[in-house]
């Protein structure tokens, strides 16, 4: 009996399998981006008047060297912060602001455009609770004015700002562009360093 | 009885090789498009905080970067204290000045209201550093910043 030879394999469509997978790849790795907090630094130069802010419109933050965290001269953990800076932010306590939803308590904060944010921290706090804090504040402003958005023009304000990146975007830039303002008007981010 | 029956033998058949070469190409193409480069080789442990309210970092020309941290394992003898690095070497706050300038020589003049200022800093660092940086980072009117984090919860991460 004589032996039979094994067929050979076709190898021509190898090379698309290849490509393919090329293809596939290309079109789904996506270099990484860095990401991050955005801040700004306020300038050097000291203005001369002395700008008079009332206690009850600050909400002071003080973090000490090991990472314990003082609002408004209590002792509060981290989880509890956002909260606490969102009830300051739409307190609206002296009624001008009448998208506010919060107490009218008004030994708080007058209005968001009133209200400040004061972050106090020491040489020995670390970098990670500092950005942790930091993250909390940005957070209680990006709530409201996520909230704000959604009640005048239905869409949070994430993808608001996501639509005005994207170059792809059909709708008109110019309008929106404005009612980004008209929330950043609404609650303007106050939100100050001691250093 | 047949005459035209095919020799056999019992060699198996060679392996087509004729697609290796696609598949080399393949594997070239996806490193050079997935590997991250890297600006600057780090002397310090970069492990940065986690955050959750980032925004991306676009537009990669107009960011100065500046990294902060303790020595890494091979530059134990610079100390263990957080330390600055600016380009591939260790800096102090004082040279955070000069190296501003020099990026912005470097940029076209227009451009140069648009960069910004990239922390990249050790979770366990201390705020003492990161607060001189940011006075110097004043003086020189570098007033737009960025702390540089990975995306995650804030929570539980100790």
């Amino acid at each position: 009996m004589a032996k039979r030879a094994a067929p050979e394999v076709n190898a021509g469509s190898m090379a698309d399998i290849a490509f393919l997978l090329l293809i596939f790849f290309l079109v789904t790795t996506t270099i990484e981006v860095d990401s991050g907090i955005n801040r700004k630094l306020p300038p050097m130069e000291e203005s001369e008047e002395d700008v008079i802010i009332k206690q009850k419109n600050i909400f002071t933050v003080l973090l000490n060297g090991k990472d314990q965290l003082l609002v408004e001269d209590e002792i509060m953990e981290l989880k509890d912060l956002r909260a606490a800076a969102i009830e300051f932010l739409d307190n609206g306590g002296d009624g001008s602001c009448d998208y506010c939803k919060g107490k009218r308590n008004p030994s708080s904060s007058d209005n968001p455009d009133k209200a400040i944010i004061s972050l106090k921290n020491e040489r020995e706090t670390s970098y990670k609770t500092y950005i942790a804090v930091q993250n909390e504040l940005v957070a209680a402003y990006n709530v409201l004015r996520d909230a704000r958005a959604q009640s005048l023009y239905g869409k949070s304000f994430a993808d608001m700002q996501a639509n005005y990146k994207d170059v792809n975007w059909p709708g008109n830039k110019e309008k929106l562009k404005e009612k980004i303002d008209q929330i950043k008007v609404d609650y303007p981010q106050k939100l100050s360093e001691v250093q | 009885m047949s005459k035209f029956k095919k020799k056999k033998s019992g060699d198996m058949p060679a392996v087509n090789t004729a697609s290796l070469p696609d598949i080399v190409f393949m594997l070239l193409f996806f490193f050079m498009v997935a590997t991250v480069m890297r600006q600057n080789t780090l002397k310090i442990e970069n492990n940065l905080p986690f955050a959750d309210q980032v925004e991306k970092l676009d537009k990669k020309d107009l960011v100065m970067y500046i990294y902060a941290g303790k020595p890494s394992q091979n530059y134990k003898q610079f100390g263990t204290e957080a330390r600055i690095q600016l380009n591939d070497d260790f800096a102090s706050v004082k040279d955070i000045a000069s190296f501003i300038a020099q990026e912005r020589a470097s940029k076209r003049e227009e451009l140069i209201p648009f960069l910004t200022t990239a922390l990249k800093v050790d979770s366990d660092a201390n705020m003492g550093l990161i607060g001189d940086i940011k006075q110097e980072l004043r003086k020189v009117n570098a007033l737009k910043l960025n702390y540089t984090t990975k995306k995650g919860s804030v929570f539980g991460r100790d």
